[in-house]
């Protein structure tokens, strides 16, 4: 018999530098039950089937009359906190077809390649600034000096926040991230401080929008705020949309670049290579998404019995996608704990997949592409201080919360 | 039976394959990566090598991409004599010779019969060979009829309403063209998706400004100096147009077989369920496997129904089972089951079917809705469910796929996403088959 308890184990912090042996053990049960009655799936065929299945639903909301039941997981999927959020303004990774695509056609108008290619060299300039501030000593810490107000001040750049508003962002941003991990939404100090700052963040955002719909300028927040080829926003869906795309779009990508540059620091010849080559950059971040994913899970539900990889999933159930643990599943990758940019085939789950896959990718990827290439040229002689490193709370936005890495000076 | 059953091929079997396009470069590349090393011979009608076909009749009739562009891409060294552009004139399976059209014979151990299927030609040679008379199948006919759309044609006709009909009419309509589609049946499609589905078909069609005569045949197609000016209606009506497509559907290559004393029916060539060909004594040619357009076979998944299918998927899936075989011999291997699936682009959206919709008695629109054009349809027959109609939501399209495999209950999934507020079963609505008329061969 499996271990019931194993999602437990895997939320545990002490588990968090290292949590794949615990997935190793899960894949023996691809598909789980837990003692909650919640399903943990873990091999890449079986998410694979889930993700493309039209009985999951993301938009789990409550039922009328949730009663607390005492246990994390479940209440991660019925609590109030997810009224709060799904309920008065769902974003759309919590929404279903049809409302879901229509919404993401509408985003799509405004997060166009254009617009993300443009942020390139405001990206490569914002990253030599923030690493010029360290210049003369002998230690970074890669989350706090880069990988943390590097995606902040592109996605408030982006949105068309004011730069003098977005240290408050990043607070209201952090703090609404930590609500979405399953344990600190059990926690009562913690749900009202999401309240709090939910209700802050709405008002900011209402007023910033209606000074765009005032004096629209050529950003995302004043493009989604009008009529776009594919219709228009309600407030509610418009304000929800700007919070997502301003928590997604920090509080993982950070995650995107401390892990891998732990990951080219664990491995110091690959990161010599990439400072020969920085054209080896591409394929490295989708092994870097592979190998140490920013997101390691993501929870669904089945709106009716589903039957994978030789077990039913109950109607009703709420379902663990565990996307870090496929990604190292030995049945579709080849020697998977092993770190190889050069691998042919990587379809990983590293930024999700099917109608939810990350909206944000190309842009995550160009961030975190030139701040790891920058990394590698300008760190002269970089030694890991820590490893492992500290860790951030959570189990599913999983990565370091600082990174301290000795050096020899900047190039 | 176990003379049906060959071994794994000789080190030095000599393999040929007739036919060079998808299904036969496929089973060829299976063949090479199951290992078989000996002489490998691909035979070929047309001067190309292997070219791939859906972007025909979208990207390159639209000027998008060039004909030559649709070279399918080597993905091994297949090391391969080639003999394009003179096709086989015919096969003598007791000498276990192929003659070619140049005189030439190759002598096989094994052979790979995958000639495929060409364009329906117009019934009336004369009309038929008019300028400005078009049918769609190959590369060169693509260039051609791109090379006709790019100069500004008055009016196109389009003579059938089936999926290269529709998709023509589709690109003319891009292109700013006139076009005007005659089909003998009520609406497009109407044959493979029923009416209760092709009938919405037929109103996004029209709304795209194409003009669609159905239910109504032609009885000519009339010319002047040796041009095609219009056709003239079973009606007695007439439409003035300076260039028609004729998109009847496709008839298998096998005439180079007649004689052959293979099995033909309807012009397709008989095989059992391992894609061995049958004789007409009834006895099966192991070493002799088909594959693609060309091949009439059972179907586990439908009880054993013949089916020929002209599936872009069913030709990869056929010709690397074909491969296989030929190279690694019959041992257990299961009969071929591959699901039958196509796409098509057209009229800004993509329709996808999984499964065969002949036969099926009901129908149930479960997720999307006809009228927002975005919709997911399954198809029943006796309580089962028989296929899936995907029209832009391909994505789930592989859930009912697998409730096609599986043998699900009609409906397979209820309480899907997007589903609509009332799940009703409706009638697929099949049309009657008009009566003979002129355009249907």
């Amino acid at each position: 018999m499996a271990d019931p308890t194993l999602f437990a184990q895997i939320k545990d912090p002490a588990n968090r530098a290292d949590p794949y042996p615990l997935y190793a053990r899960l894949r023996g049960h691809p598909v789980l039950r837990q003692d909650d009655d919640s399903y943990l799936v873990s091999s890449h065929a079986a998410i694979r089937a889930l993700l493309f299945d039209p009985r999951i639903s993301s938009a789990d909301l409550p039922p009328a009359h949730s009663p607390a039941t005492g246990n994390p997981f479940k209440d991660w999927i019925l609590r109030p906190i997810k009224d709060e959020i799904v309920t008065r303004h769902r974003p759309l990774i919590f929404r279903d077809p049809p409302d879901h695509d229509a919404l993401r056609r509408i985003v799509m108008t405004q997060f166009t390649p254009e617009r993300v290619h443009g942020m390139k060299a405001r990206t490569q300039s914002l990253v030599d600034e923030l690493l010029d501030r360290r210049r003369g000593g002998d230690a970074i810490c890669v989350v706090e000096d880069l990988a943390y107000p590097l995606p902040v001040t592109v996605i408030c750049e982006m949105l068309g926040v004011p730069p003098e508003d977005e240290p408050t962002f990043q607070g209201w941003a952090t703090q609404l991230a930590t609500a979405l991990e399953p344990d600190a939404r059990h926690d009562e100090e913690t749900q009202k401080q999401t309240r709090t700052t939910f209700d802050a963040i709405s008002a900011y955002m209402k007023d910033l929008i209606k000074e765009k719909r005032a004096r629209p300028v050529d950003d995302m927040l004043s493009g989604l705020a009008a009529e776009t080829p594919a219709g228009r926003m309600g407030d509610f869906d418009l304000i929800a949309t700007a919070i997502l795309l301003l928590v997604a779009g920090h509080e993982t990508t950070v995650n995107l670049i401390a892990n891998g540059m732990l990951t080219l620091l664990r491995h110091p010849d690959e990161l010599e290579r990439l400072r020969r080559d920085p054209e080896r950059a591409p394929r490295l971040i989708e092994e870097c998404l592979r190998y140490e994913p920013p997101v390691h899970f993501r929870t669904r539900k089945a709106l009716c019995d589903i039957p994978v990889a030789g077990t039913v999933i109950p109607e009703g159930a709420a379902v663990a996608l565990l996307f870090a643990a496929a990604n190292r599943d030995p049945d579709r990758f080849t020697d998977p704990d092993r770190f190889d940019p050069d691998r042919a085939d990587n379809q990983h789950f590293g930024f999700g997949g099917s109608l939810h896959y990350c909206l944000g990718a190309p842009l995550a990827r160009i961030e975190a592409e030139i701040a790891l290439v920058t990394l590698a040229r300008r760190l002269k002689a970089p030694r890991l201080l820590d490893d492992p490193p500290p860790y951030r709370d959570g189990a599913s936005l999983r990565g370091p919360k600082t990174l301290r890495v000795a050096i020899d000076g900047l190039v | 039976m176990t003379s049906a059953r060959i071994p794994r091929a000789d080190e030095d079997a000599r393999v040929v394959v007739v036919g060079a396009s998808l299904a036969g470069l496929r089973g060829a590349e299976s063949l090479r990566l199951a290992g078989h090393r000996g002489p490998l011979t691909i035979v070929g009608d047309e001067p190309h090598l292997p070219y791939d076909r859906p972007p025909l009749s979208k990207h390159v009739i639209a000027g998008e991409m060039a004909p030559d562009a649709t070279t399918l891409p080597h993905r091994l060294d297949l090391d391969a004599a080639w003999r394009l552009g003179a096709g086989a004139a015919g096969l003598d399976r007791q000498a276990r010779t192929i003659v070619l059209l140049d005189g030439e014979r190759l002598p096989y151990d094994r052979l790979l019969i995958a000639t495929g299927a060409r364009a329906r030609p117009w019934h009336d040679e004369a009309e038929g060979t008019l300028e400005g008379v078009f049918t769609l199948r190959g590369r060169d006919d693509a260039a051609a009829l791109r090379a006709a759309l790019a100069a500004a044609p008055k009016r196109v006709l389009i003579v059938g309403g089936g999926f290269i009909g529709c998709e023509v009419a589709s690109v003319c309509r891009d292109l700013g063209l006139p076009v005007t589609l005659v089909d003998p049946l009520p609406a497009p499609l109407a044959k493979v998706l029923g009416l209760a589905v092709s009938g919405f078909l037929r109103d996004w069609i029209a709304a795209a400004g194409v003009e669609v005569r159905s239910n109504t045949g032609l009885r000519s197609l009339d010319g002047r100096d040796g041009r095609v000016v219009g056709a003239t209606l079973d009606d007695g009506s007439t439409i003035a147009a300076d260039v028609v497509v004729v998109a009847l559907g496709a008839v298998p290559n096998t005439g180079w077989l007649e004689g052959s004393g293979l099995a033909l029916e309807s012009g397709a060539l008989v095989c059992d369920g391992h894609a061995r060909v049958r004789a007409q004594d009834d006895g099966l040619h192991p070493e002799i496997r088909a594959a693609g357009d060309v091949a009439l076979w059972p179907h586990p998944l439908y009880d054993g129904r013949m089916v020929r299918l002209e599936h872009w998927g069913n030709a990869v899936a056929q010709g690397e089972y074909a491969g296989r075989a030929l190279a690694l011999g019959d041992g257990d291997r299961p009969a071929f089951a591959g699901m039958p699936e196509f796409w098509s682009n057209q009229f800004g959206v993509t329709i996808k079917l999984a499964g065969l919709t002949e036969g099926a008695d009901s129908l149930a629109v479960v997720q999307g809705s006809l009228k927002d054009k975005r919709f997911l349809a399954v198809y029943g027959r006796a309580g089962r469910t028989v296929a899936a109609l995907s029209v832009d939501c391909a994505r789930w399209l592989p859930a009912y796929a697998e409730a096609i495999a599986a043998k699900a209950p009609f409906p397979p999934i209820a309480n899907a996403l997007d589903q609509p507020s009332r799940l009703g079963t409706l009638d697929p609505s099949w049309p009657t088959p008009p009566p003979e008329v002129s355009a249907r061969g």
